[in-house]
């Protein structure tokens, strides 16, 4: 009954065996429930982005870009949170830059294989397990009271610098492996000290896989809302963030939605908030659609 | 000679005889210092974790130095309630209801999240065409990529809304377990999705083809032999959704609300609940001195929360690596 019989045996997909297609009724029925499964994760996708699409395009203007929180919904805007989202990103592209390559081409080029480096990838490993919220805990501990920075930027920065590195580490070391050995090889052979060869030829070879992996997790610290908030940043302001200005108070996109949402008027938290999120949906799509660019554009030369 | 082709006979590029250098008589001091910048770069992740373990829980033990506070209470007192100071009556510093609201939420979630991501990665990994394959993957990392502040607007506003539609509006409050849950649950639904799906896919083709050639359909290969075969790294990526759902911060601050459930266990899926990391964002909003009751908690609840998630994950990643040596 439920078994087929073998229809096209002989048909290869780029995976390899392809199974012979099922014609019983149960066969038809188990492919159907989980083709509904799979099509319910992107349909919620779809339904969250036009909702939030729906709400917010009316609050959208370049009055929501350029003004500061206010309490009347219609004068309201996100200048604070957007300067402020922009400031730690270049902050913590600074920070996570030369630490997560350092380490990416230590461990990957130059670490002996031993206890030592094991532990630190396991640490690594489980470092990326760790609930976002416990690094803002270690922010405000650490950074807000031990050394003394305050609720500030650098705080902030800082904060997400922890989170994002172990993410910044892995993907660079991937990067690091995708170069050809021959690269490596022929840098030696001619005479280059590993150092060398590492600096110049591994390196800029891995560097477009390294920038694409960099975006992408940037675009995840923007996105990020607890750490920041455990670690000190403000609801609103009335001051632009800049990411020269460390000491300063500092608030980011997230934390402003966080803020609308909260507020007990229906305008806040309807639309000002998804304009908010239109905002930073449309930030991050920028980096993502730039993380695609520079990967395709170099996987296709490389 | 350099450090570096000495102690590392496998290293990646030294498979081919390193080269012992053959002329310098002076050592390389410049790259000596380089090397050891680099191997601080690595050291930074180590300074991290350390950095987390030492300060959650100093600053936890702090909490039971203060006059008042016990830490016998804090795991088995059954109210929470810890604004007013220990001199109150009223004072309560049991974590129970906080733990019980997160098992709630992390219990509804996994229940939305493991049939649909086990049902995603089975279509995926057996019955899907690899166009469709290819078109699918991303889009679920791009859900996997929405902020959470973003998934917690769309369970107040709009799972929220849709459950008192048609549940009624008495049986649902505003703030509940049950659209949190949900949502939380679609959150993770990537994460269960493509590990499953890696841990499939990673099944030998010479299993599935022992079964076709037994004369077996696609759906007893796939729920018979795939689904079995794979069940160890299918369980890693349940724990590892449950991991990311008990550390979930954002979803349920905005959607479960606040309020510690008075009588534990809470089970009622609608009813408002205040989980351990929702308790986090509420105290810290408030302004408390360091040392006050407020503050040390913030960090008790926090290294609770640390441990549980560090365990599950420690288990997950044991669990993957097992079965990945065992084809």
């Amino acid at each position: 009954m439920a078994v087929a019989t073998p229809a096209r045996p002989h048909e290869q997909t780029d995976r390899g065996f392809r199974a012979p297609a099922g014609d019983t009724i149960r066969e038809k029925f188990t492919q159907l429930v989980l083709l509904l499964g799979t099509a319910v994760a992107l349909a919620v996708l779809a339904i969250l982005i036009v909702d939030i699409t729906l709400d917010g395009v009316g609050g959208l203007s370049l009055d929501f870009l350029t003004n500061y929180t206010s309490r009347f919904p219609e004068e309201t805007g996100i200048r604070a949170g957007l300067t402020g989202t922009l400031s730690l990103m270049v902050l913590v592209a600074l920070m996570t830059f030369p630490l997560g390559v350092g380490a990416a081409l230590y461990l990957e080029e130059f670490a002996p294989r031993n206890r030592w480096t094991r532990l630190l990838e396991a640490n690594i490993n489980n470092l990326a397990g760790v609930p976002s919220i416990v690094y803002g805990l270690l922010g405000l501990s650490v950074f807000v009271f031990f050394l003394g920075f305050g609720r500030s930027l650098i705080t902030g920065a800082l904060t997400l610098t922890a989170l994002v590195l172990p993410v910044v580490i892995v993907a660079s070391r991937e990067a690091l492996r995708a170069v050809p050995r021959e690269i490596r090889d022929g840098g030696l052979a001619l005479g280059g000290t590993p150092l060398q060869v590492a600096a110049r030829q591994t390196l800029p070879a891995a560097i477009p896989a390294i920038m694409t992996g960099m975006i992408l997790s940037l675009s995840r610290a923007i996105g990020e809302t607890a750490p920041i908030l455990v670690a000190g940043a403000v609801f609103s302001r009335r001051a632009d963030n800049e990411p020269w200005n460390l000491n300063e108070a500092y608030t980011a996109i997230p934390i402003q939605i966080f803020d609308f949402v909260k507020r007990p008027q229906a305008e806040f938290q309807v639309e000002v908030a998804s304009a908010a999120i239109l905002v930073l949906m449309v930030l991050l799509l920028i980096m993502n659609s730039a993380a695609i660019i520079i990967r395709n554009r170099y996987s296709r030369n490389g | 000679m350099s450090r570096v082709s000495e102690s590392q006979p496998d290293g990646p590029q030294s498979g081919g005889g390193a080269p012992r250098s053959l002329t310098s008589s002076r050592p390389r001091y410049g790259e000596r210092l380089l090397l050891g910048l680099l191997w601080l770069c690595a050291a930074v992740s180590v300074v991290i974790t350390v950095g987390i373990i030492v300060v959650v829980f100093t600053e936890a033990i702090a909490l039971f130095r203060i006059p008042g506070v016990s830490i016998v209470e804090f795991f088995t007192d059954t109210a929470w309630r810890p604004f007013t100071g220990p001199e109150s009556d009223a004072f309560r510093i049991g974590v129970l209801p906080l733990l019980n609201s997160t098992l709630l939420i992390t219990a509804i979630a996994l229940g939305i999240a493991v049939p649909l991501g086990l049902a995603t990665a089975i279509y995926l990994s057996e019955f899907a065409r690899p166009r469709v394959r290819k078109t699918v993957k991303p889009i679920l990392e791009l859900l996997a990529g929405v902020p959470t502040v973003v998934l917690g607007y769309f369970a107040l506003t709009f799972m929220t809304p849709l459950l008192r539609a048609i549940f009624g509006v008495e049986v649902v409050p505003i703030f509940n377990a049950m659209s949190a849950g949900i949502v939380v649950g679609i959150l993770i639904v990537p994460t269960i999705a493509s590990i499953s799906e890696d841990a499939m896919s990673a099944v030998p083709r010479a299993l599935r083809e022992g079964a076709y050639g037994l004369g077996a359909a696609r759906r007893q290969v796939a729920l018979k032999i795939v689904f079995p075969a794979a069940l160890s790294g299918i369980v890693a990526a349940i724990i590892l959704g449950f991991g990311r759902a008990v550390g979930e911060t954002l979803i349920v601050s905005l959607a479960a609300g606040n309020l510690p459930p008075p009588d534990i266990p809470a089970l009622d899926p609608f009813q408002q609940v205040q989980t351990m990391t929702a308790y986090i964002t509420q105290a810290v909003g408030g302004e408390s001195s360091r040392g006050s009751v407020t503050f040390q908690s913030i960090f008790a609840v926090g290294a609770l929360l640390f441990v549980l998630t560090f365990l599950v994950n420690l288990i997950a990643l044991r669990i993957v690596r097992r079965f990945r040596e065992e084809y």
